[in-house]
């Protein structure tokens, strides 16, 4: 049925999404935007195992608990620190501030102790025992922290448990391609980022900045 | 012989009224007001269930046991807690199977409505949102101050690009979010842009297509119910410190604090 998914902002993209951000997909003539409803959407129409996105009430009442929380909290957080680490010294071409690091480590210290709190507690996955989508937009986010530098698995035994049991439930070897690029974002230069995206990061930045 | 259980929401309130509720249901027959300031009708019922009204829940160690994030709005089902107001639709809309519509079991238009829960996050909610009401209300309850218009501008400024953004990409020329059916997405929606409105800023003023659509959700909701939900937010402009708890206070000035640095 011709399914798309677009990760790329081009002119032609701006017809599948109107505001032009990334993930998009495109179902014939059916377009949708955001990472989560597109996986949300993509589990329903393929019938995906049910611990993806479990039918139990409670269980799936935890899945949408991450998923509503995550937005500001880790994924807000992460992507702050990546940007932070990683662009905004590309971009002005001076070294980070080290108090600059210091408060978004921080910043982010505080949500990753707060996921280990409420969100994991003593379960192996957020949702109970079993993995679900929940556990992979986590991790899928904590890996920017990780690929700019900051290996925040390595003081928290929990969480290094926990993701390498989202590993081996999504399979080794696909979540390694799936991070090859953020892996290497530390060796990132300028010149190999695409004008428009720096000009996107910059305008992000300097709108956290103000 | 009719059974019913003790269903807990806890709600806040940008003031210092404190009651403390408990909404009490009929299976099959039930009035909810949901956890964002406003109201999910389940139009099945035929007998009036009391609803719960706002309460201001203070930030105590009993609160905690019920949300560990000490946030509201929470929910207690028997021994399950629940926190995030979209979750908690979410839960209470499948739990007592409200009409299709809320959430829509049609697989892209349910898709719409999880793509806009999605966006408003950080786009209505959080830069819109937030930034013009602590600018124009909060900040200067704080400090005394008003803000400074550059400052108000740019917030403004702010806000209506999400709104064209809204129009553009939500709304499109559809009367609601998810087609031609209201649903828990124009629900959410509404209930924050009436916070700019109760801060003194009328973004449905220049905006036909929006006041449309407003007075169209506001119309499936039910008038009185949106109004009564919404006395608290539309009287915020008439609030001085004093009235406002303490504790709630000092949360809000570590909040815009946090903002600013």
């Amino acid at each position: 049925s011709g399914l798309q998914i677009f990760a790329d902002r081009t002119e032609e993209f701006r017809k599948v999404n109107i505001l032009m951000k990334v993930p998009a997909l495109k179902d014939g003539s059916f377009t949708l935007a955001e990472s989560i409803a597109i996986l949300l959407y993509l589990a329903r129409k393929f019938k995906t195992p049910d611990h993806w996105y479990p039918s139990d009430l409670q269980k799936r009442a935890r899945v949408d608990e991450y998923l509503s929380w995550q937005h500001v909290n880790i994924r807000g957080k992460g992507s702050k620190l990546f940007l932070t680490k990683v662009l905004l010294p590309l971009l002005t071409g001076q070294p980070l501030p080290p108090e600059k690091l210091e408060s978004v480590t921080e910043e982010l210290n505080i949500v990753l102790n707060q996921f280990e709190e409420k969100f994991l507690q003593d379960k192996p996955f957020i949702a109970g025992s079993e993995v679900s989508l929940a556990d992979l937009v986590a991790l899928v986010e904590l890996m920017q922290p990780v690929g700019a530098g900051y290996d925040l698995f390595e003081e928290r035994p929990k969480l290094a448990e926990w993701r390498r049991q989202v590993e081996e439930a999504v399979g080794k070897q696909l979540f390694q391609e799936a991070h090859e690029g953020i892996l290497n974002a530390k060796s990132l230069t300028a010149d190999k980022i695409a004008p428009e995206l720096l000009e996107h990061f910059k305008h992000q930045l300097l709108k956290q900045a103000s």
